[in-house]
């Protein structure tokens, strides 16, 4: 007897996803269309932590707005702040000194390494694997300790000034930095150990998520989601800045363009990041860190008392309505971040401030192509794939 | 590929490209009219290979007071030749539509959307043209140089508080 064929028909529901999603990792709401456990497309919509930045900046100063750059990736204030610093640099035109090179270099691969870190972390345990994160975590909050020695704040580093950094390093940065170097690769060996030929890990996420190497072009994504699809562009290796073009390091590419693959561009990383960190560190020169015409940095605090040149620039520098002017132009600079390429186009009308300052975020390019992504996967995964793009939400919004 | 021989290249198709080079970096300049064609060209010419739309941004230069008042300005990148190169094109206040360039780059997409909802330019031919970071509410154009920092009040009216 032949069995009779049954169609059940289901409506399409709407799921909504978000704003407070303990996996959502900041304010972001998915509006999903579902077909059983199947998306059939998904429509993200954001802006709830919409600050204006970008018209801020038409009314900050340069410095002041390096405050604000903090707040936009705060897992990677630093590399906000190195990306913003040189941006403007250009503009102006000077180069900064060496040591303040090397400082930045090594302070940017450790934000990489922190923001990985949280990356790693906070990816598995929406996965479900709880134990990776505490031994990241423990990772980072070593990181943290570097950075609130080094600046004084843990997520608000506000680190960097236009034409060098806010201070010199402290004397014992570089032993914390071989510390970390010698305490790291064990936490890295933990990580792959828990994860990487992790069964359950695996079905999690291969196949998942799957963008092309032509729709990842397409869809201008940056950063590691672009290296997951096969595609070996990094703005440190295309276009280098501060120290990168004297370094020895590689960059990771992995063909599958899934949830996985990008889990092992990052995961690898990390490894090129210390191989960075030690080459600059070894070779990190005595002198000054500050650009020397003080018409753009703060002088040293010798020379504010004991000579009226010095005391004129600091306040020249400090006051609201004084500061530098920058030359008449338009730059677009972009760096990059831990989350793909950061980029800054500003256009200056020969003030103090900028006439236009426009933030390229990476997360906000590799989210809008979230729904090619997840089309067709099942609900569940959903989670995985916006756990491998990383999506800061203040830096989506700005 | 250096400087000349791009800009070479590209004369030899659209003569009216303006050109203007600061601090090593190469802007090209677009009437509205031939800018879609002009980015097809930039996409598709085999020597060019622009395959890679980085960023969609609008500038208002009201307070420059300059004509016309806005300008849209997209940042390319070629894969084969690792140039980057910026095309402006300039946009009069009475006259606000822009061609989307979302047939050719699927990140144009929300750029787009992000440029209408900051600058207000009409981009003919977008799939989706709504308000991204703003409510769908929202009224007015924020990063227009006429609009105030702290706003016109549109958040009371939205959080129903007048």
């Amino acid at each position: 007897m032949a069995q009779p064929s049954y169609e059940i028909k289901t409506d399409q529901m709407i799921l909504n996803f978000g704003p407070q999603h303990p996996a959502t990792h900041g304010t972001l709401r998915i509006v999903l269309e579902l077909d059983g456990e199947v998306v059939k497309k998904a429509e993200p919509h954001i802006g709830y932590l919409h600050s204006g930045f970008e018209k801020l900046g038409e009314y900050k100063t340069y410095n002041q707005w390096i405050t604000l750059s903090d707040r936009m990736n705060y897992l990677s204030s630093l590399a906000n702040n190195i990306g913003f610093a040189e941006a403007v640099e250009q503009l102006i035109g000077i180069e900064i000194p060496e040591r303040a090179k090397y400082i930045r270099t090594i302070l940017a691969e450790l934000t990489r390494i922190s923001d990985h870190m949280v990356w790693v972390g906070t990816h598995a345990l929406d996965i479900g694997a709880f134990t990776a994160f505490l031994y990241a975590f423990e990772a980072r909050e070593h990181l943290y300790n570097l950075f609130e020695h080094v600046c004084g704040a843990r997520l608000t580093t506000s680190y960097t000034r236009i034409g060098g950094l806010m201070r010199d390093v402290p004397e014992d940065f570089e032993d914390m930095v071989k510390w970390f170097l010698g305490y790291f690769p064990n936490t890295l060996k933990e990580l792959h150990g828990l994860l990487t030929r992790n069964r359950i890990w695996m079905d999690r996420t291969r196949g998942v998520g799957y963008l092309s190497k032509e729709d990842a072009i397409n869809c201008g994504v940056t950063g590691p989601v672009l290296r997951g699809s096969g595609v070996a562009y990094d703005v440190r290796k295309n276009f280098p800045y501060l120290i990168y073009d004297r370094l020895d390091f590689e960059i990771p590419v992995c063909d599958d363009g899934d949830v996985y693959s990008r889990y092992l561009v990052r995961m690898e990383e990390l490894v090129q990041s210390m191989r960075i960190v030690e080459q600059a560190l070894k070779d990190l020169p005595d002198g000054p860190v500050n650009y020397f015409d003080h018409k753009y940095t703060l002088p040293e605090k010798e020379k504010v008392y004991d000579t009226i040149e010095g005391l004129i620039h600091h306040f020249k520098n400090i006051m609201p309505g004084h500061g530098f002017n920058v030359p008449e132009g338009d730059i677009y600079v972009a760096t990059e971040a831990p989350n793909g390429e950061l980029g800054f186009y500003i256009v200056s009308d020969g003030t103090n401030k900028a006439y236009r300052l426009r933030v390229r975020p990476p997360s906000f390019v590799n989210y809008s192509c979230f729904d090619k992504m997840v089309r067709g996967n099942l609900v569940a995964d959903v989670v995985a794939v916006l756990g491998s793009l990383n999506i800061i939400a203040g830096e989506l919004d700005r | 590929m250096d400087f000349e021989t791009l800009k070479k290249r590209i004369s030899e198709k659209f003569p009216s490209v303006e050109f203007e080079e600061f601090r090593n970096q190469l802007s090209a300049r677009i009437n509205k009219a031939d800018l879609l064609d002009f980015m097809k060209f930039l996409k598709e010419d085999k020597d060019l290979h622009f395959d890679y739309l980085t960023d969609v941004t609008g500038v208002d230069y009201l307070k420059m007071e300059r004509e016309p008042r806005f300008d849209v300005v997209y940042h390319l990148y070629s894969f084969k030749n690792n140039v980057r190169l910026r095309v402006k094109c300039g946009v009069p206040e009475d006259d606000l539509d822009v061609p989307s360039l979302t047939p050719l780059w699927g990140a144009a997409n929300w750029l787009e959307r992000e440029a209408f909802e900051m600058f207000g330019f009409n981009f003919v031919g977008h799939p989706d043209l709504r308000r991204l970071l703003l409510p769908d509410v929202f009224d007015g154009f924020p990063l227009r140089k006429d609009y105030p920092l702290r706003g016109r009040g549109e958040r009371d009216v939205i959080l129903d508080l007048k």
